[in-house]
């Protein structure tokens, strides 16, 4: 970037901050890198500047990298919930699109310094998720890439099943008699008989990764919602220029273009504020920040006459299309509920480590009326099945709510 | 100290890498799932229609990170019109496995679609398929078949050819004779304050033909002379090249439908590929059958189709005569592929199994591809299934993936032993 552009940047950045804050928005100091979109595609991948190798986030990477060079998805700005507030901007932003930016990625620093569901994350996660990569390149040295492999495969694909309210100091979910721990990553860490230390350790790892991020999925529809609703009243505030506010109306309208049979967590997000703000007043809305998750937030909120506004509708698939089957708010709102619970994750919990008391692992899916996919059943089991080194069962229910167990003794799966 | 609201900085991230890193590692799997995948592969209709460069999309399942996630197949979801949507709007069509109604996710947080597409290109998944197949049973023809594969330099000589000059060896035959001579300039690696310069220039000063060489200075030895010349030479090698011809048969009787067809000819489609890949010296011959038996071009052998009853004993009559007049086993290794459905005339079978075994004398070996979708073989299979001889293999093809074992069967370690 020239130093023109830079020091107007600058200038400008300056100007939003100042009326970010006499609005009331209250956020994290912000720094903000201007980098190449290599750099901003690869941070998208990894969810992080610096974090551990694994393939997976190679396919990520890949998929960003060729939807950018393709022109299919423009990453714009990246933005990290830490104190300061990290901010990634693309190096060929235009002046106006920073501007933009800039007032959006406000609105997500002060979401994740008062939302109640980021109030126990680690704004430190920047430097601490280095020293997990670090370490884990230490154990690739020390024991072989092949075999960290092994064991990152295999906690990635239970990463999901933490505890995320244990950080409110609050008792697991279910009590240990009636549901057993949600947290399956740490049981399994913790109880495993066949994981070495250095085994268990990038378990946990990985699960501190995940209680980080979890919050991020439990708001992504408030979160980008209030995000959009401050760039919006922030940039409308500024004085723009004609051709500014033509190029400004066109990159808002993608943000928030509602897609055909998609939804898009920025419009819904968005639309369900400035409903309330209009019913409510302005206070609600910083209430609804604070206290709010995407769950209680459409639960809360969300009735008939946003659903009409927003032309909200239920689709199924029939034969070989996609048909509009009905219109109904409350199955709607339940069905969107549904799919926002637990992260949109099944939610499982490790029930006993000692089961049929031979060191067994019971593992119980909390059925709420969605069947678990049993191609990835049958994937998923083997890999805890490795890092458990006994037999596994999980416990679950049919799509006609029938009980329905399966049992992986090594590399298959059978219904027991 | 007041903290400032912002920073803002540029930093140089040209070390930025392990995208690309993770990336590899990503690709390395992908190339072992298409391995894994390709008994379906090879009997994808889109790729044996295919040119050699085009780049495939291929489906791979199983390419996703596993984890446990619901069954949304047949459930309802929530999606967003742009007004009016009303009951019974058609959103679009259902693509298998795709996932549709899923928001812009950001890593992690939505399922994914249960396949993934690589791409690959024709060529290299060839190359995947190919990679552990051969000629089975190659035996050594007569001498006028080792033919001049390469060349090796691998002597030096005074005289030769201005083109095979050794730069090198020239130069220090010359910095040893004008070191004998008592000349104590410089070499032509070691310039000199002195002497004239030389160095990697130097080569551009050699002798257009084999003259008196270069001299710059009076009274200075002649920089390079016809003695110090020195001239690489050659050597042929000779690799055993042993030519090999393939009968393709294929039965095209009435009986034959679109789908034995099919399989017979994505078997024919990999096995001339892969012929044409991996062996310069092949040649494929093409016959056709019904109850008559004519050898017929390649195209027409692949696209057009055929009727009437079946008599195969008319295709190894004809397989007989071919070698004989054309590719005389002493000088050939032949190999004989016959498909059929195996709905033979009952009076024909042990006449076909005793030109199998005449045909078994004069080549490496015979398959027998019998392409049935169900029950047990018929008396044609029953038949064939008396030859005794080590170059002779049987395979049954009841689905598109047995074209991928059938090509193992026929052409992999297996069958060369």
């Amino acid at each position: 970037m020239k130093q023109l552009e830079y020091d107007r940047l600058e200038q400008a950045i300056g100007e939003i901050t100042g009326m970010a804050a006499e609005e009331g928005l209250d956020f994290f100091p912000m720094r903000y890198e201007i980098c190449p979109a290599e750099v901003l595609y690869s941070i998208g991948a990894y969810g992080m500047p610096t974090r551990f190798s694994h393939w997976s986030f190679g396919k990520a990477y890949q998929r960003m990298k060729s939807e950018y060079d393709y022109g299919l998805n423009r990453i714009y700005e990246l933005v990290i919930n830490s104190d300061p507030c990290y901010a990634f901007l693309l190096d060929r932003n235009t002046l106006l699109q920073n501007k933009l930016i800039v007032a959006h990625v406000l609105g997500h620093s002060d979401f994740f310094k008062h939302n109640a569901m980021f109030a126990g994350t680690d704004r430190k996660m920047v430097d601490r998720m280095a020293v997990f990569a670090e370490r884990i390149r230490e154990f690739e040295q020390a024991y072989g890439a092949d075999e960290v492999e092994l064991i990152l495969d295999a906690g990635l694909s239970i990463q999901e099943h933490v505890d995320p309210h244990r950080r409110f100091g609050r008792k697991e979910g279910f009590s240990e008699s009636e549901g057993g721990s949600k947290d399956v990553i740490g049981f399994i860490a913790g109880g495993s008989r066949t994981l070495q230390d250095w085994q268990r350790e990038i378990l946990y790892m990985l699960r501190e990764e995940m209680l980080y991020f979890w919050p991020q999925m439990e708001t992504k529809i408030l979160n980008e919602g209030w995000a959009t609703y401050w760039h919006l009243r922030l940039v409308r505030q500024l004085e723009l220029g004609d051709a500014e506010i033509l190029e400004f109306a066109k990159m808002n309208a993608g943000v928030v273009q509602p897609g055909a049979g998609s939804l898009n967590p920025y419009y819904l997000g968005l639309r369900m504020l400035e409903a309330i703000e209009r019913e409510e007043g302005r206070e609600a809305l910083f209430e609804i920040r604070e206290t709010e998750s995407d769950v209680s937030f459409l639960r809360n909120y969300l009735n008939r006459a946003m659903i009409e506004e927003m032309d909200l509708f239920l689709f199924q698939r029939e034969g070989a299309v996609y048909k509009v089957t009905d219109r109904d708010a409350a199955q709607v709102r339940d069905t969107l509920i549904l799919q926002r619970t637990n992260g949109g994750f099944p939610y499982i919990t490790a029930m006993d480590g000692d089961y049929h008391s031979r060191g067994e692992l019971l593992l119980v899916h909390r059925y709420e009326g969605l069947a678990l996919d049993r191609k990835y059943v049958d994937r998923t089991l083997p890999l805890i099945h490795r890092l458990w080194g006994r037999p596994v069962h999980l416990e679950t229910r049919t799509e006609s709510n029938h009980p329905l167990r399966y049992l992986c003794t090594g590399q298959y799966v059978t219904t027991e | 100290m007041h903290e400032p609201l912002f920073v803002l900085s540029q930093e140089d991230w040209s070390l930025h890498r392990k995208g690309e890193l993770d990336q590899q590692r990503h690709s390395r799997k992908i190339k072992e799932a298409i391995k894994n995948n390709l008994a379906d592969l090879v009997s994808e209709e889109s790729i044996i229609t295919s040119q050699g460069g085009r780049i495939l999309k291929v489906p791979i399942r199983g390419m996703d990170e596993p984890r446990f996630r619901y069954d949304t197949s047949g459930k309802k979801q929530v999606g967003q019109g742009n007004g009016g949507t009303q009951p019974g709007d058609v959103l679009g069509q259902a693509s298998p496995g795709q996932q549709p109604g899923q928001g812009k996710g950001q890593a992690g947080d939505q399922p994914g679609v249960d396949y993934y597409e690589a791409e690959i290109t024709v060529d290299e998944l060839a190359e995947l398929i190919f990679e552990d197949l051969q000629l089975p049973r190659l035996k050594p023809k007569s001498e006028t078949d080792l033919t001049v594969d390469d060349i090796r330099f691998n002597d030096i000589r005074r005289k030769g050819m201005m083109g095979n000059i050794d730069k090198r060896r020239t130069l220090m035959e010359a910095v040893k004779r004008r070191a004998l001579s008592g000349y104590t300039g410089a070499g032509p690696d070691e310039p000199a304050a002195s002497g004239p310069r030389y160095g990697a220039a130097a080569e551009a000063r050699f002798p257009a033909a084999g003259g008196d060489g270069v001299r710059p200075e009076p009274g200075m030895p002649a920089l390079i002379t016809n003695e110090d010349l020195r001239f690489k030479t050659w050597e042929d090698i000779r690799k055993p090249q042993s030519s090999a011809v393939v009968l393709a048969m294929m039965d095209t009787s009435g009986s034959m439908g679109s789908f034995e067809k099919y399989l017979a000819r994505s078997f024919f489609f990999w096995m001339v590929r892969f012929l044409r890949t991996k062996y310069e010296q092949v040649q494929v011959c093409f016959l056709a059958h019904d109850t008559e038996a004519k050898q017929v071009d390649e195209e027409s052998f692949f696209t057009k189709g055929e009727s009437g009853g079946t008599r195969c004993s008319s295709v190894y009559e004809l397989a007989l005569e071919v070698l004989e007049k054309q590719y005389p086993p002493q000088h050939y290794n032949a190999y004989a592929f016959h498909f059929s459905d195996g709905d033979n005339l009952d009076s024909d079978n042990t006449a076909t199994v005793g030109l199998v075994q005449k045909l078994l004398e004069q080549v490496n070996m015979v398959g027998y591809g019998e392409i049935r979708r169900y029950g047990l073989g018929g008396r044609l299979w029953d038949s064939m299934s008396q030859v005794e001889h080590e170059g002779f293999i049987r395979s049954v093809l009841r689905e598109k993936s047995d074209v991928y074992r059938t090509l193992k069967d026929f052409f992999g370690e297996s069958a060369a032993v």
